[in-house]
């Protein structure tokens, strides 16, 4: 059982890894958390979903036509909800995204109704046996992308000139502004790759329970998953999805018989409220000591 | 901006009913309302009994929000704590409903109180997160404690009686809830006129400075979260006595959204703007539901769109006054009412 719990932790944790990587890198570049993730996912879910089954689009140029759709979506958003917000109060930004995820959870709702809709088959369905543990192959994938993303985006943070700039704006972004960069072409880019990494991460979901509107709620699951490795930090998404994700199924496995049931639901958030008081910056986030 | 007034003491220079007039037009106010449910059916009584009890959690919601700085996410949740405790010192220990309402109050304020406490380290962004965390733990422990509160079936209780009164109908609640809705904003009002409330002020405009001025940040942050939660109970409590079922669906994280909307829409630090915002919220759907009906008669097609397109509309709406109008309501009550005060001359 142990084991059985460690392997699916480790695997589901790689998609909270997915979707925590789209907040760190909002709030890497901007300083704002983006409460409408979840929303996103359920964009890339959605479209890949609709373009292959009503219109028959092979699988692989689905997926390339879902991530140009969240990459304009990204950009939109940012041009019109999100770019009024540059140097406002904390909370206006807060409000601006859960007033952005009502509306698109709407906008949704109103193309694609509420119901649950199923994928088609992608990925083979013969579950994979590690050493007596079952896994199944869609879970292979997420993990091997979660991977795949953590090194790329490292990667494209250290060496590339959009991932320098990317750093010196959430640095500073008036020292930024008078080295000549374009803060709000930067912003643009940055909230086009999130809505990108949530895109995927929609796919890898939707293909595991299906597609519906409670997805969405994924978006503040993964909260705990980006608090506990650290807001600003790639590594600290990936490495908090693996954690929490093996933390709740063990205490899901093993607690759930004393609590009736749904421990996995709420553990997380435990973990976080343990994390704010005693590390608030998370494992590898940017350490600011403020003394009141 | 009103002439021919000469205050000769700071006690009425301060005074919040600055002139005769002011004062007998809140007396009109007042009366109005104490005539409404009179004048209207029982759909606008209930409606209104449920702008009441939105106006209550409303304000406490701003007096953290607003006016302390502190974001919440968990009004919600305090809510449902105000609304099971009710419920459970009713049902489970035959209190009556007079005295559980207060407890109800009590025992909010210190749950919040307990939330509150990480805000000393925590700010913006981390504390909005703390506070969804509350939120989520709450809603868990109300669903699966299911001994005390009865899990997703809720709890039942007695309709609340005044004498020999039963607050079974809406005009009658509404008079209880109208005077406790009352007594909420006149004691808010006063709250800022404190040294408490403007305690709270200095540590939303900077809590460096406040501190440096004597402010002991931990007891005010704490009593922020405390006195806000503590409304939030008193409107959970009035929402269970009104509803007489509690069941977790009231308390959810969309009501603290909504609750948060309420207080951007009709503007943040402000007692009147809470009002406003509360009735907005309440009355948006109610509006496009009326809207719809109507557009419905000429082209049927377009009164599912609209029905369907509730929450899109709620966030739409959120987004434009937070772009446009960031004080709400309130500035734009003023903002008309200054025009005609100054018209022709508007300067």
């Amino acid at each position: 059982m142990l084991l059985q719990l460690l392997v699916t932790g480790l695997v589901v944790g790689s998609i909270y890894a997915l979707v925590a990587l789209g907040f760190v890198l909002i709030y890497k570049a901007s300083d704002c958390i983006n409460f409408a993730q979840g929303e996103f996912l359920l964009v890339g879910a959605y479209v890949s979903l609709w373009l292959i089954t009503s219109y028959q689009v092979p699988f692989l140029l689905a997926i390339g036509l879902t991530l140009c759709v969240s990459l304009l979506l990204g950009m939109l958003v940012e041009r019109l909800v999100l770019r009024p917000f540059i140097g406002e109060p904390v909370i206006s930004v807060i409000m601006a995204t859960i007033g952005l995820s009502s509306l698109m959870r709407g906008i949704i709702q109103l193309f694609w109704g509420t119901e649950t809709r199923i994928f088609p088959d992608i990925f083979p369905q013969t579950p994979v046996t590690f050493g007596g543990v079952v896994v199944s192959q869609v879970y292979l994938w997420s993990l091997g992308l979660a991977i795949l993303l953590l090194i790329f985006f490292s990667l494209f943070f250290k060496f590339t000139t959009t991932g320098i700039v990317m750093r010196a704006v959430a640095d500073d972004q008036q020292a930024a502004l008078s080295m000549g960069i374009s803060v709000k072409r930067t912003f643009a880019i940055t909230w086009a790759i999130a809505a990108l990494v949530a895109a995927v991460g929609g796919i890898l979901l939707g293909n595991i329970n299906g597609v519906n509107s409670s997805l969405a709620h994924l978006g503040l699951k993964v909260l705990p998953v980006a608090i506990l490795g650290g807001l600003d930090s790639i590594p600290g998404a990936i490495l908090g999805g693996f954690i929490i994700g093996v933390l709740e199924n063990l205490a899901g496995g093993y607690l759930d018989p004393y609590f009736g049931g749904g421990v996995k639901e709420v553990m997380p958030f435990f973990i976080l409220v343990i994390i704010l008081l005693i590390r608030p910056y998370g494992l590898f986030g940017k350490e600011i000591i403020e003394r009141v | 901006m009103d002439c021919g007034i000469f205050a000769t003491s700071y006690r009425e220079d301060m005074a919040v009913l600055f002139t005769p007039a002011a004062k007998a037009k809140v007396a009109v106010i007042i009366a109005l309302f104490l005539v409404f449910p009179l004048l209207v059916n029982d759909y606008y009584t209930s409606v209104a009994n449920l702008v009441a009890i939105a106006v209550i959690g409303a304000l406490g919601l701003n007096i953290l929000t607003g006016f302390t700085g502190q974001i919440s996410i968990g009004h919600g949740a305090f809510m449902g704590v105000g609304a099971y405790t009710v419920g459970v010192l009713t049902t489970k220990l035959g209190l009556s409903y007079w005295a559980a309402l207060p407890l109800a109050g009590f025992m909010a304020a210190m749950v919040g109180a307990v939330f509150g406490i990480p805000s000393l380290r925590l700010k913006g962004l981390y504390l909005a997160i703390a506070t969804l965390a509350a939120q989520v733990i709450i809603e868990y422990t109300i669903m699966h404690w299911t001994g005390l509160t009865g899990g997703s079936a809720g709890i039942v209780i007695q309709p609340p009686t005044l004498g020999s009164v039963s607050l079974t109908n809406d005009t009658s609640f509404y008079y209880f809830a109208f005077c406790l809705t009352l007594i909420a904003v006149v004691a808010t009002v006063n709250l800022f006129r404190s040294r408490v409330g403007r305690a709270f002020m200095a540590v939303r405009d900077r809590d460096l400075a406040a501190s440096v001025m004597g402010i002991n940040l931990l007891q005010y942050k704490v009593m922020a979260f405390g006195l806000s939660a503590f409304y939030a109970g008193i409107a959970g409590a009035l929402l269970a006595g009104y509803q007489r079922v509690i069941t977790p669906e009231n308390f959810t994280v969309d009501v603290s959204i909504q609750y948060l909307a309420m207080i951007i829409i009709g503007g943040l630090g402000s007692v009147m703007g809470s009002v406003y915002g509360a009735v907005f919220i309440i009355l948006l759907p109610i509006g496009i539901r009326a809207a719809a009906g109507f557009v419905g008669a000429f082209f049927p097609d377009i009164q599912n769109l609209l029905l369907a397109a509730q929450t899109a509309f709620f966030g739409l709406i959120v987004i434009l006054f937070l772009i446009f109008e960031p004080e709400g309501l309130a500035k734009l009550w003023n903002d008309v009412k200054n025009y005609f005060r100054l018209w022709p001359f508007s300067y």
